[in-house]
């Protein structure tokens, strides 16, 4: 039998305002079979989406649905996380959105390991506001704010996110949506902050500019800069540096989750345990 | 809000700082979440709520900065809990951008801002009202904003538990101004006890039909949004974009209009709620000074002082600032011959005053060194006019 959208998908606000070929439908495709597949009741669900196209996502998806502002997504689900422990919280955010005005958000949210579930659509581009420089825009590229080429180093989100201490850290891109569907259900299933960066085209407002005018010149880009962590990991340094490794690239289920390590202190208020100490943890400092 | 007669109120006795009363009153009243970020001089209230919180099940957490703190408790209290923040004048600049969205998405919440000198970091840790403009419109956009002032000990705990109750009557932000002087000072307060502060609590409304007849933004041009409570089946959409009565972005024109106007209809419509003052000594008064927080303190033992000296001086004290209580302040101006505006900044409240009054004659005390008003000050202020 077909896979019911409609169940998950408020049909009537569609058409989506995303361009024609856009990735982020497909993301928001592989996002409703990956919460079906974790057989979440739609009640318990809340996503949280930021500003940018991505900023869009939240609305079109029928669980309870909350659109903030730019770069705070982490922010809003880490009080609707914390004040209900229980339930499923999923950022939907964008490259400009949790790396440049959000930096500091998603930095914190990954160091305090709590269960919250981020999509980082990176598209390499704002397109919402047409063509700006963003944190992941390689380096030569046109935009609109640099139009004699981009001069600004590009960031690795994963790599930030891993470091920071994010426990679950994975990167797809649209070019396989089953592949994307597999890993959003393996950080959705992870007890902890699960990053998971999506690779998707921009073809409208990166290509155009940048001989890729098309969805699938804009794919065959993607395709051209990415390869799987296995493969990724026999390279020679040197050539590690024009590619982006995809795949769940951090995996670490005995981390301390968030919401967890509160209820100690909820614990230790009540009277119903010692104060926490430093013996309780095995990495100290 | 329906006050008991003040005899029939059970109270206690309580030795304790402005910030602390701040914080035992936000558990009493049911506060769920605390975000907040260190920021002299309101701290303390995040130190209360760090133990009394967890304590009732409740979560206090520290944010990596101003603007996570507020948006956490946007989201905690989207998700339906009482949620509040405490900060000072550089933190509520910091946060102006997602009140904004507080107040567009009506999500109730309370702040609390103890307010220092300014503008910057100004006087960490000296005394000033440098932010009553600020409280009346802290973001962008059209809205009205609900600010309360605490002029005492005692109202550190009665007016932020009054304050949850407002902010879940008007689904939005309401502000609770204290000072420097006043969230430090340590002293006696005979304050309501926990059960009658819990008696007292009104809950946001909540719609009990069919989920498919549930439009959240969807209620009369003089009435706030009706949230339910996230996860419990009545699934819709908060943005801070302008929206429909589903809570869907539009660009309708009407629908855009209607709901701008809405912001504010349902505030002014509901004023008299919303009134509150203390009206001191003005029966017989031919000098009145308008006064509020930490201020109106030194403003009666000045009253004390000049009395004796047969000076009849009264003090008028906005309780809610905004909006203010603009009748009862065209009232007395009208009657009263002489009018003495005295704040910690440079006139923010006589702005206002002079607006509702229409008069141009009233004389400001104004003091932005960061100290606290002495009633001497008062005093010789009062003679000179």
């Amino acid at each position: 039998m077909a896979f019911d959208y409609g169940k998950y998908l408020r049909l009537d606000k569609m058409p989506t305002l995303w361009c024609w070929g856009c990735g982020d439908g497909v993301i928001l495709k592989a996002v409703v079979r990956a919460i079906d597949k974790m057989g979440w009741d739609q009640n318990d669900v809340c996503v949280v989406s930021g500003i940018g196209c991505s900023g869009r996502f939240s609305s079109y998806l029928d669980f309870n649905t909350v659109h903030t502002t730019h770069g705070r997504t982490v922010a809003y689900a880490t009080g609707i996380k914390l004040a209900n422990p229980d339930k499923h919280v999923i950022c939907v955010a964008g490259d400009g959105d949790a790396l440049a005005i959000g930096g500091n958000h998603t930095i914190h949210g990954c160091r305090r390991n709590i269960d919250i579930h981020m999509i980082v659509i990176n598209n390499f581009i704002y397109g919402l506001t047409n063509s700006q420089t963003s944190p992941t825009t390689p380096k030569g590229m046109w935009t609109v704010s640099q139009k004699a080429g981009n001069i600004d180093p590009t960031f690795d989100a994963c790599k930030l996110a891993e470091s920071a201490g994010a426990s679950f850290v994975a990167r797809e891109s649209v070019i396989d949506p089953k592949k994307l569907e597999r890993s959003l259900v393996k950080g959705f299933s992870h007890k902890g902050f699960s990053f998971m960066e999506v690779l998707s085209n921009c073809h409208i407002n990166l290509g155009r500019k940048n001989k890729m005018a098309s969805a699938v010149e804009n794919l065959d880009w993607i395709d051209s800069i990415t390869m799987g962590k296995m493969k990724f990991d026999k390279l020679e340094e040197q050539d590690k540096t024009n590619f982006l490794p995809t795949g769940v690239l951090k995996e670490d289920k005995d981390a301390d989750e968030y919401c967890e390590m509160y209820q100690k202190i909820k614990d230790v208020h009540q009277g119903k345990r010692a104060k926490i100490t430093q013996d309780e943890f095995e990495k100290k400092i | 809000m329906v006050n008991k007669e003040k005899a029939l109120i059970k109270t206690r006795e309580i030795i304790s700082t402005g910030n602390e009363l701040a914080a035992i009153a936000a558990v009493d009243a049911g506060c769920h979440f605390f975000g907040g970020y260190p920021l002299t001089p309101s701290s303390e209230i995040m130190h209360t709520l760090s133990d009394l919180l967890p304590e009732v099940g409740g979560v206090a957490i520290q944010m990596e900065d101003e603007i996570a703190s507020v948006c956490s408790v946007i989201g905690a209290s989207m998700s339906g809990k009482r949620a509040m923040t405490a900060t000072s004048g550089p933190g509520l600049s910091l946060k102006a951008e997602n009140l904004g969205l507080a107040q567009m998405a009506e999500v109730p919440l309370v702040c609390i801002d103890v307010m220092r000198g300014g503008p910057s970091t100004g006087l960490p840790t000296r005394v000033a009202q440098g932010d009553v403009s600020q409280a009346q419109h802290p973001s962008h956009g059209d809205y009205k904003s609900i600010t309360i002032c605490a002029g005492n000990l005692a109202e550190c705990y009665t007016q932020t538990a009054r304050a949850f109750n407002l902010a879940d009557r008007f689904m939005q932000p309401v502000f609770v101004l204290l000072d420097e002087t006043l969230g430090h000072m340590h002293g006696r307060a005979v304050i309501p006890t926990e059960e009658e502060t819990k008696s007292e609590i009104k809950l946001r409304k909540q719609f009990d039909g069919k989920p498919e007849e549930y439009f959240p933004y969807g209620v009369a041009q003089n009435e706030p949004a009706i949230l339910n409570t996230m996860f419990k089946g009545y699934r819709f959409h908060f943005t801070g974009l302008h929206h429909d009565k589903y809570g869907f972005p539009t660009e309708d024109m009407d629908t855009c209009r209607l709901l701008i106007e809405r912001l504010f209809n349902k505030v002014e419509a509901h004023e008299d709620e919303l009134e509150l003052y203390e009206a001191y000594k003005l029966e017989d008064a031919d000098i009145m000074i308008i006064a509020y927080g930490s201020v109106s303190l030194a403003v009666k033992e000045a009253i004390r002082v000049l009395r004796k000296e047969n000076i009849k001086v009264g003090l008028f004290r906005p309780i809610t600032i905004w909006p203010s209580p603009a009748e009862k302040i065209k009232e007395y101006t009208d009657k009263i011959p002489k009018v003495l505006c005295v704040e910690l900044n440079m006139g923010q409240y006589l702005n206002e005053v002079q607006r509702v009054s229409s008069r141009l004659d009233i004389d400001g005390l104004f003091k932005v060194n960061g100290r606290a008003i002495s009633p001497y000050e008062i005093v010789e202020k009062v003679k000179e006019i």
